[in-house]
């Protein structure tokens, strides 16, 4: 043996030798067969197909957030104007990005301005209104806009992380989908049911505490708009409820329609705690109580004060719960009253106490693969596999012979690399990760066909084995770079541009082409020039 | 032996070529298995009948395509994941009545819906006991997602009432459930000894269930064929399980837009990729290998979208996965002969490009076959045996392999080809500077297209 040979052979033996140990050696150094059993299930993480489990994606309204957003400038900045003495006819939000001020006086404008420019530039343009002159127009800025999305998309992240989390389930994975950015993946791994799971993640987006403008309930949004001439107050919206128990003529059950205001006072961001107690006033049912934080206290107390005897509605996920009547100042604490059981009341307590969604919302995908499914797949996919690598194997011991075997041995360890790598980056095996696996497969037997096939011709010319070898090695090598940098160039695209099982299946055939240039051309070029430097020079070569 | 039998020779070679330079050195090496040992085939010669060919498969099954509603609206069958809907796999102790089924799902309001029988064939003599309740998308966009999926377990429910029992459903039992039972009851009387043997157990226990049962027990005693099972344990289970008469193996419930948007994306992604690897290869060749290579590509997959129109296999994400494979694997065989092109074309500069054509897809024949026929051997074997939810996943390789090993000498090769002799005699008429424009020296005025590369 050569030294050059003998110090590939030492670092290729590395090689293997931290592959097995990727796989198998840890999180216990393995002491019995059952370990590294035991080692090598939690190394090569399965997806869900194979695995069963239950696969959710979800949307998240960002639009209301951001119309949130608009809702409370409207409010904060009215309420500022007024403290200026600064008059104006009146303070609407056009749509979710604009606000427009109509009829501003003049002589308020500077200090309009200042204040503007102080404590609403960061987030807000402001423009005269076109045709309007005494008219001014904020508009959100787009960098703001997307500011309030990103915020919005990491506090639900958490929150549903939190939620799920409280569940115990198995390594959930909560994360975000697709390019879009409104988008949110759950899993869980081994769920036969999501129903518990959806009901925790989609229950009590948003609590938020609102001021009735008009004590009367109505039946219906038509008959709200009949009786008050087909307009909304500006600044408000009607919003559904179970009828107050106090209520004549409605029947208890039936839903009522609430005039409130738009902007909240206090919304569940605003949350301390939240616990569940037996209802002080229905014996034998639940309620929920919950504390503010210290700044939305102070925000509280004086409104609380200037309300009194006015009903406060305490909306949860756009329906109101109850809208009892302010009775006297009120710090930082409330209570939300409804027919609740003790699991009803403790699951809407765990909910608000993991923190409120920013917005609310919707299910774009639901997938469950129950676990024989995972199990039949699993059973056929590695059945299959098995088979179909001892046929090729077989064939190459065959067909090419004692080189053959040098072909097997490449192919053996292209698989050993792939699934250390797999296991390193954490990566999951997926059914379009095994097409990935295929594919390499494919690829590898391809390259040692290529390389043999090539050194069989120079065989045929009449070289020596050892010329024959190099030769077949030099002029294999160029046409085993071209196909690999392709395919891994279409596997880049791929995996930008791809979601979920395309990127998977990116992810496999990349890790499996560079571990296949680094077998079939460095790995199998030094069996050869082992086994040549083994053999008589005036020897046939076995292939 | 393997050689008499395994080796062929044309008998007719073009008139006019020239000997084979690389004849081989018969019996130095008599041990070599060899497929074809020198094969001498005329491929372009025969391009027309190739492209005749291609023509004929795509207009086979795009014809399927169109007359089934056009690519959009079912001529492909889109899986769920593109269409959008609900699918819910269930399966059953006893081959179920499909009209009581049916009657069950109308009666909760599901009309207009699809009940596919599917008979599995993974348990040796189990009758057609599961069925896929496929249900179209619901226009109401207000309606929660999984409103279809309560509707079919009501159904199914009303027919087997289910929820009768007070006792959990075995069937439905996970491991985390089955551990937390049996270290409850300790029919193993291990009290706090147990450590992680009921986990192990319960897992041991739900293997069976879901390998060997196939999802469905009928009988708890039957788990005692499961080791470490006593007939304690089954006791104990009998007494804390009912079992319910079929299993919810696989729901998916893709909502309308979704399946939209998936759907183009697949479209982009694929046009992507083609776009980078027509990037690299016309960097390695010249653009017309890449744009040969490209359109060979993008004929492989339209051929194999018309057979899964007129096989009506269903398209799905996974089967996009395997497109994309059979994309890889086509461009992988078109750039092993374009590369003994551009060798060729260096070393034999006297014979026309479609001889150096024909030569290189000679002498790289053996390996061309060699590699389909493995590849095509494995995803066969997958096909064969892999079970439902990878039949249509392998189908798309199956056909695939072949396609894509075919369009490499018949569309690609040709292509290239084609387009040398038009621009050869393009610049004869022209007699264009064209030719010293690049320096390409001779080759150019020929119509010799010289591939970029490494050049002696």
């Amino acid at each position: 043996m050569t030294p050059n040979v003998k110090y590939k052979a030492v670092f290729i033996l590395i090689v293997i030798l931290a592959c097995i140990y990727a796989l198998v050696g840890y999180p216990t150094f393995p002491t019995s067969i059952a370990q590294v059993k035991d080692n090598f299930s939690k190394e090569i993480k399965l997806g869900l197909d194979l695995q069963g489990g239950t696969h959710l994606i979800l949307q998240v309204q960002v639009q209301e957030a951001i119309a949130q957003e608009t809702d409370q400038t409207v409010d904060r900045l009215t309420t500022q104007l007024r403290a200026k003495n600064i008059t104006y006819d009146e303070v609407r939000r056009v749509d979710d990005t604009h606000i427009a001020i109509r009829n501003l006086d003049p002589k308020g404008l500077d200090d309009f301005r200042n204040l503007i420019n102080a404590q609403y530039a960061n987030f807000w343009d402001l423009s005269p209104t076109a045709g309007d002159q005494a008219g001014y127009t904020l508009t959100l800025r787009q960098g703001a806009i997307a500011q309030i999305q990103e915020n919005t998309m990491s506090q639900s992240l958490e929150t549903i992380e939190r939620r799920i989390n409280a569940l115990g389930l198995t390594e959930p994975t909560i994360q975000l989908h697709g390019r879009k950015d409104n988008e949110i993946l759950v899993q869980l791994p081994g769920e036969g049911d999501p129903t518990r799971a959806k009901q925790v993640i989609q229950a009590g987006g948003q609590l938020e505490l609102k001021l009735v403008r008009d004590p009367a309930v109505y039946t219906s949004q038509a008959d709200f708009m009949q009786k008050h001439g087909g307009v909304l107050p500006a600044g408000t919206e009607l919003v559904p409820g179970r009828a107050p128990r106090t209520a004549t003529g409605a029947a208890a059950d039936a839903e009522v329609w609430y005039l409130l205001d738009r902007a909240p006072i206090v919304t569940g961001r605003d949350l301390r705690s939240a616990t569940e107690n037996r209802s002080t006033t229905n014996p034998g049912q639940y309620q929920v109580n919950f504390a503010l934080s210290a700044d939305a206290a102070k925000r509280f107390g004086p409104f609380t004060e200037g309300h009194l005897h006015e009903q406060m509605a305490i909306v949860l996920e756009k329906s109101v719960y109850s809208a009892p009547v302010i009775n006297g100042r009120i710090d930082d604490s409330g209570e939300i009253e409804g027919s609740f059981s003790q699991d009803t009341a403790h699951d809407l307590a765990l909910v608000l106490r993991a923190g409120a969604l920013p917005a609310s919302i919707k299910y774009l995908e639901e997938r469950t693969v129950g676990p024989s499914l995972g199990a039949d797949s699993i059973r056929h996919g590695v059945q299959a596999s098995v088979l179909s690598l001892l046929v090729v194997m077989i064939f190459m011991l065959v067909y090419y012979r004692i080189s053959g075997a040098n072909a097997v041995l490449a192919l053996i360890l292209n698989l050993v690399i792939l699934l250390a790598a797999l296991a390193v980056f954490g990566a999951v095996l997926t059914l379009p990760g095994i097409a990935g696996v295929i594919l390499t497969i494919g690829m590898g037997v391809d390259s040692n066909v290529l390389v043999f096939e090539r050194i069989r011709e120079e065989l045929r010319n009449g070289k020596s084995a050892a010329s024959a070898v190099q030769a077949g090695f030099d002029k294999a090598f160029l046409t085993i770079i071209d196909t690999h940098v392709t395919t891994v160039v279409s596997a880049f695209f791929l995996f930008l541009f791809g979601t979920g099982p395309i990127r998977g299946f990116a992810i496999t055939l990349t890790i499996g082409l560079i571990a296949n240039v680094f077998t079939a051309i460095y790995v199998s070029k030094t069996i050869f020039q082992y086994h040549l430097s083994k053999m008589d020079r005036q020897a046939e070569l076995s292939i | 032996m393997f050689r008499a039998l395994y080796s062929f020779r044309v008998e007719n070679p073009k008139p006019g070529t020239k000997p084979n330079p690389l004849e081989s050195k018969e019996g130095k090496h008599s041990g070599m298995i060899e497929l074809f040992k020198q094969p001498n085939i005329d491929w372009m010669g025969k391009a027309k009948f190739f492209f005749a060919l291609s023509l004929l498969l795509l207009i086979a099954g795009w014809t399927s395509v169109f007359l089934k509603g056009g690519p959009a609206h079912g001529g492909l069958p889109y899986s769920i994941d593109f269409k959008g809907g609900t699918n819910v796999d269930v399966r059953f102790a006893q081959a179920p009545n499909v009209d009581q089924l049916r009657s069950a799902l109308s009666a909760q309001g599901l009309v207009g819906n699809e009940i596919q029988a599917i008979s599995d064939t993974a348990i040796p003599g189990a009758k057609a006991n599961e069925v896929v309740i496929s249900l179209e998308q619901k226009g109401q966009a207000d309606q929660a997602l999984d409103t279809s999926k309560s509707q079919v377990l009501a159904a199914l429910n009303a027919i087997y009432g289910q929820s009768n029992s007070s006792r959990p459903d075995f069937n439905a039992a996970t491991p985390n459930s089955l551990t937390a039972f049996l270290t409850q009851r300790d029919p193993l009387l291990l009290s706090t000894n147990a450590g992680d043997r009921y986990q192990q157990l319960a897992k041991n226990i739900l293997q069976y269930r879901d390998k060997d049962a196939g999802g469905v027990l009928t009988n708890l005693e039957d788990v005692t064929k499961v080791p470490g099972v006593t007939p304690a344990v089954v006791s104990s289970l009998k007494e804390g399980y009912a079992l319910g008469p079929f299993t919810i193996r696989n729901v998916e419930i893709v909502g309308p837009k979704v399946g939209a948007e998936l759907r183009l994306q697949a479209v982009y992604v694929t046009l992507y990729a083609l776009a980078g690897m027509l990037v690299y290869i016309a960097f390695r060749f010249e653009w017309v290998y890449g744009a040969a290579a490209v359109l060979a590509v993008f004929h492989d997959v339209l051929i194999t979208l018309g057979f899964f129109s007129l096989l009506h296999f269903e398209i799905s994400l996974t089967v996009i996965a395997a497109l994309l494979t059979l994309v890889g694997y086509s461009m992988n065989d078109t750039i092993v002969i374009f590369d003994r092109i551009r060798e060729n074309n260096r070393l034999l500069r006297r014979e026309s490009f479609a001889d150096v054509v024909n030569k290189s897809i000679n002498q790289t024949l053996s390996r061309t076959i060699l590699t389909s026929g493995l590849t095509f051997l494995t995803v066969l074997v997958l096909f064969l045996m892999g079970g439902q939810v990878l039949r249509a996943f392998s189908f798309a390789l199956v056909v695939g392999i072949v396609v894509g090993t075919y369009s490499s000498f018949g569309i690609a090769a040709p292509l290239v080809v084609a387009w040398v002799n038009w621009r050869g005699q393009g610049q004869a008429v022209g007699a264009g500077p064209a030719a010293g424009s690049k320096p390409r020296g001779s080759e150019g005025a020929s119509g010799r297209l010289a591939p970029a590369g490494r050049r002696s």
